[in-house]
């Protein structure tokens, strides 16, 4: 038990300070780079409470794909230039306040929820019947996954859908002045607008007008 | 030290959703931080769920972490794009010189 309260002290502490970096660095490129930070110390704390799939599941979609996509982004609008003045910025004091009397109050709430658990616990009921324990985690995942909730499964699968529709539909766009190919025209081209049979005149030659 | 229960973990979910709230707040910056913060409040819930689930032995909590997990990876796909349209069009990502709705 000293080891997972060691593991717990550790992750956690790693997580909420690179939480509070994540908001408060200058740099952008370091706040993702605190954000990878901060999943990877949480699925670390799932992986030790037996979450195990839950926690390799946040690694790849996390660290692999929206890190990815928000250094991405960072890195392509060149937001280096734009200097962060945290406290700085004249109309950004009247926020400070504001913004922590309202995370307070929810911290406040949320301990409070808390506590009335931990002191309390018989006020909800506990349903204790669905975990098998000679299972792994991940295979009693699925056999619920797959069964009870396939409906809800199917309907995340069209919200990825929809949400890749949407990024493409909105970040494309068409150039002027890019010259494609076009297979309709190829084909449909027909011999007499492409070949055309000149009298050359001698000594004179032919002018060929574009 | 004492054992490390579900009240620990409910208290680091707490934590970070309360950072994440003050990142929204108090951001000055860009918007992509904001969304980051976004995502903080994300992890918090997904922390709550899955010790609620680990300590009550209710499969479900963890179900709905994927499920939270898929929307989010939508939401942050779809909010990235917005944000690229926005910066193509006008130029600036910054919170305080985004005031076309005068909101």
């Amino acid at each position: 038990m000293i080891a997972h309260s060691i593991f717990f002290y550790t992750f956690s502490l790693i997580a909420i300070i690179s939480a509070i970096m994540v908001t408060a660095s200058k740099n952008t490129v370091h706040s993702v780079f605190f954000l990878i930070l901060d999943f990877i110390s949480i699925s670390c704390l799932f992986i030790m409470i037996g979450a195990e799939f839950l926690g390799m599941i946040m690694l790849i979609v996390y660290v692999g794909a929206v890190a990815v996509l928000f250094l991405f982004v960072v890195m392509m609008l060149n937001v280096a230039q734009q200097k962060n003045q945290w406290f700085a910025a004249k109309d950004s004091s009247k926020h400070i306040p504001i913004g922590l009397i309202i995370s307070t109050l929810i911290f406040v709430e949320i301990i409070i929820v808390v506590g009335g658990w931990k002191y309390k616990p018989e006020i909800f009921d506990i349903n204790n019947s669905l975990t098998q324990f000679s299972l792994s985690n991940t295979h009693s995942l699925g056999q619920i996954l797959y069964t009870d909730y396939i409906h809800v499964f199917q309907i995340s699968g069209m919200i990825l859908l929809v949400a890749m529709i949407g990024a493409i539909v909105l970040t494309f766009r068409q150039r002027a002045g890019v010259k494609r190919q076009s297979y309709i025209k190829q084909i449909s081209r027909e011999r007499v607008e492409g070949v055309e049979v000149l009298e050359v005149e001698t000594n004179k030659g032919v002018r060929i007008d574009d | 030290m004492t054992e490390i229960g579900l009240g620990h973990y409910l208290t680091l979910g707490a934590v970070i959703f309360s950072i994440g709230v003050i990142g929204i707040f108090l951001n000055r910056k860009n918007i992509i931080v904001i969304l980051m913060s976004i995502e903080l409040i994300l992890l918090a819930v997904n922390i709550n769920l899955v010790s609620f689930s680990i300590f009550l032995g209710d499969l479900a909590g963890q179900v709905f972490t994927l499920f939270i997990l898929t929307v989010a990876a939508a939401e942050a796909a779809i909010g990235l794009a917005i944000i690229v349209v926005y910066f193509r069009n006008s130029g600036t990502i910054r919170v305080e010189e985004i005031d076309t709705l005068k909101g």
